[in-house]
């Protein structure tokens, strides 16, 4: 199309002051842009409650499709099913007597772990769940990755608990809204999560690459040598992530740094489990109570 | 479809409905992410910028000069990118484009198309600079993201054309 070749709206003074105003506008409008942009470069939570009200009013839309796409998704799996029912019936009756025996001893065992844990004293590592939900929707046009559960405050989700599900680790609260809550996933390029090795022990850090992988640092000796296979737990260093979570396993060799794949993939998940956090924050600095002089007197 | 419109003597036209089609569609662009999709690399090319750029092509006088400030606050909120990230760089591509109509005399289907690419990729290497750091490995992802973006444009800019067939030709 034309260009508009002359751009003067014509002789009123009042239309051309017009233009004019609309361009100042748009300046000043990108300058407070780039103000807003420092603020929260330098101080990430500080539009949390914006974002907040924004995800409030339109996650519902975002479940509602999740709930629709499952639906359509889910129609032929339920067909399939209604007719593979009897072939499946009579081999999971052979399969519940076959491992009859295994689940005897497997309860055998349980009992008698139980009963050495209680001998040891062993701290046993809560597995409270403070919520099962779905997250529903994600940063995808973004470098940074985010993602939004489908629950918050009045389920009891809070800021810094971690997210998992039944394979591994997903990520952690960050913002958490009356009834929804912001997920930073860990292959964000700015999680960091401490893990060990689960052959050795060998601690080390997952930090997020950015493109779906994870970068496992050693943090310990230097020189560690990280084969292809090697499988990474959270430590419950830190506090945050509850200990013996999969995190991730390294898929090429490398020496102090590999690159590793998360264990929990988030594009196929089902339901994300919220867990509070490992261990409590430690409470406020106690404030310095007045002291007797400066109080004004009662009247 | 009526052939002509019959507007009494001393009332104005109706407005085009660009007026707040162009708006609308560019916030339902930027709502795209409310797709049920958890990725992990970033996959979606960004809608809202995209219809941004193809009202500003086929009808440059559809929106205000500082309709991407609003526009662009609506879109961080909803993409995850730090606040004030879009509301700065679309506004400058606008402005970009202001400036470059002034040198164009006339613009083709493939000017548009480059110079609504040039915008895209500006904003989104600007924004990858914003929001991830430098050592992230997004770049790869950022190009895909683009070629996706590109390849979308001629779709975005028929469907801008179609959303503002009630224009008058004149």
């Amino acid at each position: 199309m034309a260009p508009p070749g002359n751009r003067r709206p014509g002789f009123s003074r009042r239309a051309q002051y017009g233009l004019f105003f609309t361009y100042v506008g748009a300046i000043s409008g990108a300058l407070a842009g780039a103000v807003l942009l420092l603020v929260s470069a330098f101080n990430p939570p500080a539009f949390a409650a914006l974002r907040r009200a924004v995800a409030e009013v339109i996650t519902p839309v975002s479940s509602g499709l999740a709930w629709a796409s499952d639906g359509v998704a889910g129609v032929p799996s339920v067909v399939g099913s209604y007719f593979a029912v009897h072939s499946e019936n009579a081999r999971l009756k052979k399969q519940l007597t076959d491992e009859r025996a295994l689940v005897t001893r497997a309860q055998t065992l349980v009992r008698e772990n139980a009963k050495l844990r209680a001998l040891l004293k062993l701290r046993d590592v809560g597995n409270e769940i403070v919520v099962t939900a779905r997250l529903v929707n994600s940063s995808a046009t973004s470098t940074r990755r985010y993602a939004t559960l489908n629950a918050g405050l009045w389920q009891g989700v809070r800021q810094g608990q971690p997210v998992r599900e039944a394979g591994g680790l997903v990520g952690q609260v960050i913002e958490s809204g009356p009834n929804t809550a912001r997920v930073l996933l860990i292959v964000d390029a700015e999680s960091i999560v401490p893990v060990r090795r689960t052959r050795d022990g060998l601690p080390a850090i997952a930090a997020g690459r950015g493109d779906g992988l994870i970068e496992i640092r050693s943090a310990g000796a230097a020189a560690m040598i990280f084969r292809p296979g090697d499988a990474f737990v959270t430590s419950g260093t830190g506090g945050i992530f509850p200990p013996d979570v999969p995190v991730a396993h390294v898929v090429k060799p490398g020496r102090d740094v590999a690159v590793a794949e998360p264990a929990a993939n988030p594009s196929v998940l089902d339901f994300a489990i919220v867990q509070p956090s490992f261990l409590p924050p430690p409470p406020p600095p106690p404030t310095p109570s007045p002291t007797p002089a400066a109080t004004p007197a009662a009247q | 479809m009526s052939g002509i419109e019959i507007i009494p003597f001393g009332q104005a036209e109706r407005p085009p409905r660009a007026r707040w089609l162009a708006p609308l569609s560019v916030m339902l662009g930027s709502a795209v992410t409310l797709i049920p999709l958890i990725a992990s690399v970033p996959i979606l090319p960004p809608f809202g910028l995209m219809m941004l750029l193809g009202w500003r092509m086929i009808r440059g006088n559809s929106m205000r000069v500082w309709a991407p400030v609003p526009l662009g606050l609506f879109d961080d909120l909803v993409s995850g990118q730090p606040l004030g990230s879009a509301m700065l760089l679309w506004t400058l591509c606008v402005l970009a484009i202001d400036v470059l109509d002034t040198r164009l005399v006339w613009r083709d289907f493939w000017q548009d198309w480059v110079i609504a690419t040039g915008g895209v990729g500006f904003c989104l290497a600007a924004g990858r600079l914003f929001a991830a750091p430098l050592w992230a490995h997004v770049d790869t992802a950022l190009l895909f993201q683009l070629l996706a973006a590109a390849a979308f444009l001629p779709v975005i800019f028929r469907l801008c054309a179609w959303l503002d067939r009630d224009a008058k030709k004149v």
